[in-house]
């Protein structure tokens, strides 16, 4: 449900959005519009700038160049925070207070909240509702923060690394309520350093590295373009960049007889090294970690 | 049918404030500390003197009372906002509060009511305690306006307690609360009537805002050393100072926070 006020506007606006930490620059640039409905994963590797993208969406931080819009409003006004719920990194509440009561504490911050019981069993907090937030384990917790960021019933979440410590059973069900809440027409803003958790839920990927967006595209575009297997071997014979040459590989380093390459299509570049006579000994294919795929992703952009 | 923009401030608030006094009252360092300790420190230092009477007429187990009231409302604003708000910041919960609709000042409104009320419980059961335990008799009237008298009076203490929570981090803020507000307490005469302290004690005490703030409570039992007046500027000069150094932090700690 959309009233008068910004119904025109989307829901985050970055402008060439800026933020520099004394001699840091953590956001160099970032123009991102996100509109009503879209699931967007911001994904990257950590201190890509996605925390401080997040907290210029939500006014916690003022850009020192560029402008942040939510709304349509300026992120600090009451009316636009009234629609949005949010869960952070590096945030806490109190232990004294027990679940229940934090979310109806909540709950009273925003117009037409959800049913308290409601929040509770998005977050699967259901058998903690009358502990104390102090006695929570690390991934109570984090679903504690979830339910307080849904128990308004806002019209977006933010959520910072919302599964950051869960077990995998909670995992997935956050993850599930995240794609119920989606399905139900909420706008939700999550980052993550998860491929495969933005590939399950997104369905657009913003990848972030260096403070500026170098992809903005669809899960399957994305990771079309992430190269996902790393390739390390022996070659029996001498080998140099020529001998790549036309192959589907990236980040290619040879060192003696040594050779690491990342790829999509690691069969194919195998097949092809055999048929140009390459011995290949000692052969290792392995997941390549995201840190690696966004180094080549920053190499290509 | 359109929703509300935003809920209602006065909802905000009332939530508010209960989650804090629920906060207070199962937080033992400030419960025992704000409701026990003035009536442990009168049984100590005011029952034993209790029954007597000054030169002039005046119960001294009253004065003490009003002294002692004067400790307790202090200790509830300066220990309750100091440590209570360093602590805040220690576990980041400020970081969660700022994203959320909840405006700042209806953040801090919330712990000034629930400071009031608690400050007004202490005061309840610590005159209670003297008129039971102690059978010290005055009329409700004048009971009243020492109570009535010391919540309005309190400001000062607020500022102080914001001050010491937006500057020290949260272990060091219980020392520096202690460090200040003890010493302060004494000087002023609030355990020990001023005319027992040694003579430089007796010099410094009129520049102390606790002096002029147990004012209020003594000239309530017609034993003030000074005019209403008198005590109301000295308040509200105190008054400034704090706030204004509670802002200053307050706004540093935007800055490095938030800006």
């Amino acid at each position: 449900m959309v009233d008068n006020l910004g119904a025109m506007a989307s829901v985050v606006e970055l402008r060439g959005a800026r933020k520099r930490f004394g001699e840091v620059e953590a956001v160099k640039g970032v123009d991102l519009t996100i509109g009503a409905g879209e699931l967007v994963a911001l994904l990257g590797p950590n201190g890509a700038g996605k925390t401080t993208s997040i907290a210029l969406m939500l006014g916690l931080r003022q850009p020192t160049g560029g402008q942040a819009l939510l709304f349509g409003l300026e992120p600090n006004d009451r009316r636009a925070r009234s629609r949005c719920g949010v869960m952070l990194q590096e945030s806490g509440t109190t232990g004294m207070l027990t679940v229940r009561e934090l979310v109806d504490l909540f709950r009273a911050y925003y117009p037409s909240p959800l049913p308290a019981d409601r929040a509770i069993a998005l977050a699967g907090l259901e058998a903690k509702a009358g502990a104390r937030a102090g006695t929570l384990s690390g991934g109570e917790r984090q679903r504690l923060y979830f339910a307080l960021a849904v128990c308004g019933d806002p019209e977006a979440l933010f959520l910072d690394e919302p599964t950051v410590g869960m077990d995998v059973e909670t995992r997935r069900g956050v993850l599930e309520s995240i794609r119920a809440l989606s399905a139900a027409g909420k706008t939700i803003v999550l980052t993550t350093h998860y491929l495969e958790e933005a590939d399950l839920l997104a369905h657009r990927i913003v990848v972030i590295d260096h403070g500026v967006v170098i992809a903005d595209a669809t899960p399957r575009e994305i990771k079309a373009r992430i190269p996902s297997k790393r390739v390390n071997f022996r070659a029996e014979s001498a080998v140099g960049d020529a001998t790549f040459q036309g192959l589907p590989v990236q980040n290619l380093e040879i060192a003696d007889h040594r050779v690491h390459l990342l790829s999509n299509e690691p069969e194919v570049v195998l097949r092809a090294l055999f048929e140009r006579g390459v011995g290949v000994r000692d052969l290792e294919v392995t997941g390549a970690d995201l840190e690696e795929a966004f180094l080549s992703l920053t190499k290509r952009g | 049918m359109t929703t509300p923009a935003a809920a209602p401030l006065l909802r905000m608030l009332l939530a508010q404030t209960k989650s804090e006094l629920l906060i207070r009252w199962r937080v033992p360092a400030f419960s025992v500390t704000n409701l026990v300790l003035p009536i442990v420190f009168f049984t100590f230092f005011g029952l034993p003197i209790a029954h007597l009477r000054s030169a002039d007429g005046v119960s001294i187990g009253a004065y003490l009372l009003a002294s002692f009231g004067a400790y307790a409302v202090g200790n509830v604003m300066v220990y309750g906002f100091g440590i209570g708000v360093a602590n805040e910041r220690g576990m980041k919960i400020d970081r969660l509060m700022r994203a959320s609709p909840l405006p700042p000042y209806v953040f801090m409104l919330a712990k000034v009511l629930t400071a009031l009320l608690f400050a007004l419980l202490a005061l309840v059961l610590l005159i209670g305690f003297g008129i039971v335990v102690g059978g010290i008799r005055e009329t409700p009237i004048i009971w009243a306006t020492v109570i009535a008298r010391l919540l309005a009076g309190s400001l000062p203490f607020i500022g102080l307690g914001f001050a010491i929570g937006y500057w020290s981090g949260p272990n060091a803020a219980p020392a520096v609360a202690n460090l200040i507000y003890l010493p302060l307490s004494f000087a002023s005469g609030l355990f020990v009537p001023l005319s027992q302290l040694p003579q430089f004690i007796q010099n410094i005490a009129p520049f102390l805002p606790s002096y002029h703030y147990a004012q209020l409570g003594w000239s309530a039992i017609g034993a003030g050393h000074e005019s209403l007046g008198v005590s109301l500027v000295w308040l509200g000069g105190y008054s400034a100072l704090f706030l204004a150094l509670a802002l200053r932090f307050y706004r540093r700690e935007e800055r490095a926070k938030f800006a």
